[in-house]
């Protein structure tokens, strides 16, 4: 079960999407979600819907992979409609039951919020699917190295992040591990109430917060073996460079924002 | 009736994607009670994923597991039961322990086994001076304990459920010979004293010449043979074939074979080695001093 978990994983291929560079990239993703808050109508909303469909379609990524993506957040997307169904009183009623109203006002809005939480999401997974999680790291370093001017430890954060990243899996399979051992002794992880269920989970955390503290000074002696001393004078593997597709790439999606704006203005 | 039954079971890994694995292929054999079973392979010959369907962690594709007669799968709070009754001892199971002194980790088993605190006391005390951990380490946190400890502390954990098959899985990995020799005796006097099943896996082939009567040779997920100690090692060409080591004395023998000289072919303790030489030379009329 711990398996399925789909955070950051990787959709290997070929596509353009994949030969972007991890840094026109991210800037697309944060300009993506930029324009899904921008647009306020439903025209807006489907130039979004339409940028994710065919942007997946470009990647080749099965529609499997985006379901697994998206089936964490269908409560969110439900409870959220939902509430705007329900509470959102102003406007046209359709109809009255008891106390409540819905409206055609309702009713569009929770259709518009359920696209943009979709879409949100498919977006920003469609980084993680096309991008190697070294590639984003690499990216996130090269794009905030400027706040290095304001001391900020930009090659230690990014750092951090490609450690963490490379311990899910391992740390997912510990967890597997200790489950089926403390499984083995009788411990019941699947019925019970709330509480029981919580409580249940001590002798899994405790052995894997050991296990996690274990490897970090595992890890940081044999970086420090190697004299690794931070960011300082490093030279790196493969250097990011950005090509005329990315340009094309980055101009198609202002022109995306430009026209999400133009659409709300004049529609 | 047998103790455990395991009858034409499959198992395989990442089914439908394109990385799937038979782990496990076919496989069906009989314990008795009290056997003392080694099981042998080479790494990813499917030795850990066969032993997790012994006490239902792993649900096979296809085939079953009887425990005295009865299907574990057959219901859902059956299975919890059988948890109890084959005791399965991880890799490196120090791993899991928790609590904030060895006795109540040892308690872990028997506490979720749902007894009275007597009969937990009494087990736990029973089950570390089985498992060698010495009394007054009961009292101080597991993770204060050496190596060797822990891993002892967390054997006692599983042997105080009083399981009728008792499964380790390299129970020795990573120890020292001295810290092995412990271990293992501590195991086979478990076995002597209770009388209950062990099944013992490893891939050192010394550690299951010595101490196991019957071996369970696993190949490629499936099982190659399953017999007692002497009628394994006797084929220990087929052994080496596989990619398993023979023990020393055994190569030594095969060695002597080779040349032509008239030696029995199951030879695997140094012991028995010992006095067929010494029969041999009594035979060739050669006296030793």
């Amino acid at each position: 079960m711990l398996k399925d978990i789909t955070i950051g994983q990787y959709y290997p291929g070929k596509s353009i999407l994949h030969r972007l560079d991890p840094r026109m990239k991210m800037i697309m993703t944060f300009v993506f979600i930029v324009a899904l808050f921008a647009a306020s109508n439903k025209i807006g909303l489907a130039v979004g819907a339409f940028i994710v469909i065919i942007a997946y379609a470009c990647a080749k990524i099965p529609l499997k992979f985006l379901m697994k993506s998206l089936k964490p957040i269908i409560p969110l997307v439900l409870i959220t409609s939902v509430l705007n169904l329900f509470f959102l009183t102003e406007g046209n009623a359709l109809f009255r039951f008891w106390i409540i109203t819905v409206t055609t006002e309702g009713i569009s809005f929770a259709v518009v919020m359920s696209v943009r939480i979709i879409c949100l999401i498919a977006g920003t997974s469609l980084l993680t699917y096309t991008t190697t999680p070294i590639a984003l790291t690499d990216a996130i370093e090269q794009l905030l190295a400027p706040l290095k001017k304001i001391k900020l430890p930009v090659h230690e954060l990014a750092m951090m992040m490609t450690i963490a990243m490379r311990f899910i899996p391992t740390l997912i399979d510990e967890t597997d591990k200790i489950m089926n051992a403390q499984k083995a002794r009788g411990a019941d992880l699947e019925t019970g109430g709330p509480v029981k269920r919580v409580k249940a989970l001590v002798p899994i955390l405790i052995p894997l917060f050991v296990s996690a503290f274990r490897r970090a000074d595992e890890l940081a002696i044999a970086m420090e073996c190697r004299c690794y001393q931070g960011g300082e004078g490093r030279t790196r593997m493969n250097h990011l460079k950005m090509k005329l597709i990315d340009l094309w790439a980055g101009l198609f999606i202002l022109a995306c924002l430009a026209g999400v704006v133009c659409i709300n203005i004049f529609l | 009736m047998s103790l455990l039954k395991v009858e034409n079971l499959s198992y395989s890994y990442n089914k439908g994607t394109s990385m799937e694995k038979n782990a496990v292929k076919n496989a069906s054999f009989e314990i008795e009670q009290g056997d003392f079973i080694g099981i042998i392979g080479h790494t990813g010959s499917g030795k850990s994923t066969l032993i997790q369907h012994f006490n239902g962690l792993i649900r096979p594709d296809s085939g079953r597991i009887y425990i005295n007669g009865e299907d574990i799968w057959a219901s859902k709070e059956r299975l919890h039961q059988i948890r109890f009754i084959v005791g399965l001892v991880f890799q490196y199971p120090e791993y899991q322990l928790f609590e904030e002194t060895v006795y109540k980790d040892i308690a872990f088993g028997p506490g979720n086994m749902g007894l009275g605190k007597e009969e937990i006391d009494a087990r736990v005390r029973e089950a570390a001076d089985f498992a060698g951990v010495h009394p007054e380490y009961l009292e101080s946190s597991p993770f204060d304990l050496s190596g060797g400890q822990k891993r002892r502390a967390a054997i006692a954990g599983v042997i105080a459920m009083r399981p009728q098959i008792l499964v380790l899985d390299e129970p020795a990995a990573g120890l020292d010979p001295h810290g092995r020799d412990r271990i293992f005796e501590r195991i086979k006097n478990y076995h002597k004293k209770t009388g209950s099943t062990v099944v013992l896996v490893s891939h050192s082939m010394e550690d299951i010449a010595r101490y196991a009567k019957k071996v369970l040779v696993m190949n490629q997920g499936g099982i190659e043979t399953f017999d007692t100690v002497e009628n394994v090692f006797s084929k220990a060409e087929r052994l080496l074939e596989i990619g398993l080591e023979v023990p020393m004395i055994t190569r030594v023998f095969m060695a002597l074979r080779a040349r032509g000289i008239d030696v029995p072919p199951d030879v695997y303790t140094v012991d028995y080695g010992r006095s067929e030489i010494l029969k041999l030379l009594e035979r060739e009329g050669i006296k030793h001093a």
